[in-house]
């Protein structure tokens, strides 16, 4: 016991929870804004596949990791209207164009990639993003070089929960947003577009798990493959349950997987696994799949979730 | 302004063309992709039909290929019936390959082996889906979810066994140890891969189309997923049969890991399904929840994925083709829909 305790207060360890953390708590956050609207969306896979394909090729060819973090950004949102386009604007049922954009975006980011590279033997690789310590905070023992000695996305990843939060708890969108989510003909009656508000909500989402792709070739892997993201999507959707829909519960959802995540890494070094490593990453699924179980009565999901609104039906 | 009105009933017409308009609008948008590799469109399609449809072994090889999506696609069109969101269709499938892989390897008479690896198969597959069916029946849980996120915990029991208890001790690789030889099952045809589970399948589809549309049990899955408020005051218990209804739909998934053990991979490894859960939504949605329908559409997916290979080595379009065109065919398929329930109008 006293090896696993001497692991977890590393600084190597800490970082590596925040490494780890920080694309799932993007995509949790744009599953989160997609769904407190009413939309579920089922597509954030592929749309984190095809955001770090999109990603890497910006920057391998323009030589600017920002470059790539604007393409991935644009790439998500572009799907995610997509998305919207299909259950917002023509109301077709949620789960099943979700189904249908991950399966298109992951097979056109396969097929981009192969166009754009060829097969190669050596995957084309990038210089990823530099950790950036930030003056006196990173001085801070243990807490300041794990959290403070980290990529610019770290950063923003731990900006984007609190303004995440403000925006949806403090400003008029983010009421719209709750509102649309909850009770869609109310929202209408009191004159906010339904429409309008989750089309934006769902792009916002797309564009924060285009961050999520943005970060797992530019700072994770620095090259694109094939199981680059490897079911973290679905990771975000269970998060988000598992985090009732708040930003700050949601990310720290993304937290608690990422330690056992990070664990079960640090275990399986030292040889110390004893139980298969499968075991620590179907912990999110399940514990998820108990605490829907649980949660259901005093239901907290979003009301109107996977409910298209048609304004002419009443 | 155009606006959507609407339709009282929906033509006859339209429910068979829509499908087919939905895949030539999907060849049409992807022969983007084919001009953007620089092949000529007719070539590239031409190559990918030849090497899936143009000869009799070529048809054999995507009859087999086939075969788990006719499984999963009539898994998915039963519980889409009683509108049961079963997206765990793929957990399913996996389930039954790891029971059946588990029962074939125990020695005894062939024929005894294969009726119990199918058994193991289906029951393993209909567990997995009795999760998110009692759960939404009970407790209300979303059942689109809860079942999709279960792929994920049945794919990581199945990396688990591979990469431990079943691990090769010889070579190491993450493969499970094979089934016993008796309990393969046998070759339809000699010298192709065309197996007794193929026949199965194509067969199990008009068995799904009977007991939906003949049977009082089908006619109770209907009505719940048409009406549960009607179905209710008919002194249906709608909680019972959308239990029935995931259970069947589990077992049917099952059966795809079933035919993918015992007639094609003899063993399980990671890769065992390239996401022949998820095509069953592709497929069921095509076939507009008609179990007829699923066959057909079944082996065009099939055909595709078969050609794909092919045409990436004569033309040097990537074979991912493939996936793009499944993704495009169901979305499309969403979108004609629209026009069965709908219909456009200029408005004033």
């Amino acid at each position: 016991m006293s090896a696993v305790l001497e692991q977890v207060f590393q600084v190597g360890f800490l970082a590596a929870i925040i490494r780890i953390a920080t694309p799932l708590a993007f995509a949790t956050l744009g599953e989160m804004f997609s769904e407190r609207a009413g939309v579920l969306n089922l597509g954030i896979e592929g749309i984190m596949l095809l955001a770090a394909m999109a990603g890497f090729t910006g920057a391998y060819f323009s030589g600017s990791l920002w470059v790539g973090v604007l393409a991935a950004v644009a790439a998500g949102a572009l799907m995610g209207a997509l998305h919207a386009l299909f259950t917002v604007v023509l109301g077709l049922s949620q789960h099943v164009c979700g189904i249908g954009v991950t399966l298109f975006s992951s097979g056109l980011a396969y097929f981009l990639y192969r166009l754009i590279f060829g097969q190669q033997s050596v995957p084309p690789s990038i210089k990823g993003f530099q950790p950036v310590p930030i003056p006196i905070l990173s001085d801070i023992p243990v807490l300041g070089p794990a959290v403070f000695n980290q990529f610019t996305l770290v950063y923003m990843a731990i900006l984007a929960i609190p303004l995440a939060a403000f925006i949806l708890y403090r400003t008029p969108w983010g009421l719209s947003v709750r509102m649309v989510g909850e009770n869609p003909r109310a929202a209408d009656s009191a004159g906010v577009s339904v429409m309008a508000t989750r089309f934006q909500a769902v792009v916002l989402g797309g564009a924060l798990m285009g961050l999520a792709g943005s970060f797992l070739v530019m700072a994770q892997f620095n090259a694109f493959t094939f199981g680059v993201v490897s079911g973290r999507g679905w990771v975000a959707i269970a998060l988000v349950v598992f985090g009732r829909w708040d930003p700050w519960r949601s990310a720290g959802a993304a937290l608690l997987f990422a330690f056992v995540d990070a664990l079960q890494l640090r275990l399986q070094a030292a040889g110390l696994g004893h139980i298969p490593y499968e075991a620590f990453l179907m912990l999110p699924f399940v514990l998820t799949i108990v605490a829907m179980a649980f949660m259901s009565r005093n239901a907290v999901a979003p009301s109107a979730l996977l409910k298209p609104f048609r304004r002419e039906e009443r | 302004m155009l606006r959507l009105e609407a339709r009282q009933r929906t033509p006859a017409w339209l429910n068979l063309t829509l499908p087919l308009v939905a895949i030539v609008v999907t060849l049409i948008l992807c022969s983007g992709l084919i001009v953007l590799a620089g092949a000529g469109v007719a070539d590239a399609y031409g190559v990918m039909f030849k090497a899936s449809l143009g000869d009799s072994y070529a048809i054999t090889e995507t009859l087999v290929r086939a075969a788990p999506m006719i499984f999963t696609g009539l898994a998915v069109t039963l519980a889409f019936r009683a509108k049961f969101w079963n997206i765990g269709a793929e957990g399913q499938l996996l389930a039954g390959a790891m029971a059946s892989c588990f029962v074939g390897a125990i020695p005894m008479p062939g024929p005894l082996a294969m009726l119990l690896m199918a058994i193991a198969g289906a029951a393993a597959g209909a567990a997995v889906a009795l999760i998110p069916a009692l759960l939404r029946v009970r407790l209300k849980v979303d059942d689109v979810v809860s079942s999709l996120l279960l792929n994920s915990v049945v794919f990581y029991i199945l990396m688990a066994l591979i990469e431990g208890p079943w691990k090769d001790p010889f070579s190491g690789y993450p493969i499970s140890p094979p089934i016993e030889d008796s309990a393969g099952l046998p070759v339809l045809i000699e010298g192709t891969r065309l197996h007794l589970g193929v026949l199965v399948a194509v067969l199990a589809a008009p068995l799904v189309w009977l007991l939906i549309s003949r049977t009082v049990l089908g006619f109770r899955i209907r009505v719940t997923g048409e009406n549960p408020e009607a179905a209710r005051y008919g002194g249906i218990d709608v909680q019972r049969v959308i239990v029935i209804a995931a259970l069947l739909s589990g077992a049917l998934a099952g059966l795809a890991g079933v035919g993918e053990v015992g007639g094609v991979h003899f063993q399980v490894m990671s890769d065992i399904s390239p996401g022949y859960g998820y095509s069953g939504i592709v497929i069921a949605m095509l076939a507009r929840l008609n179990p007829l329908g699923v066959v057909p559409v079944a082996i065009f997916l099939a055909a595709v994925m078969t050609g794909a290979e092919a045409m990436s080595r004569a033309t040097g379009v990537p074979a991912f083709l493939s996936d793009v065109i499944q993704g495009t065919a169901l979305l499309a398929m969403l979108v004609a829909l629209l026009f069965t329930a709908y219909r456009i109008r200029r408005s004033a």
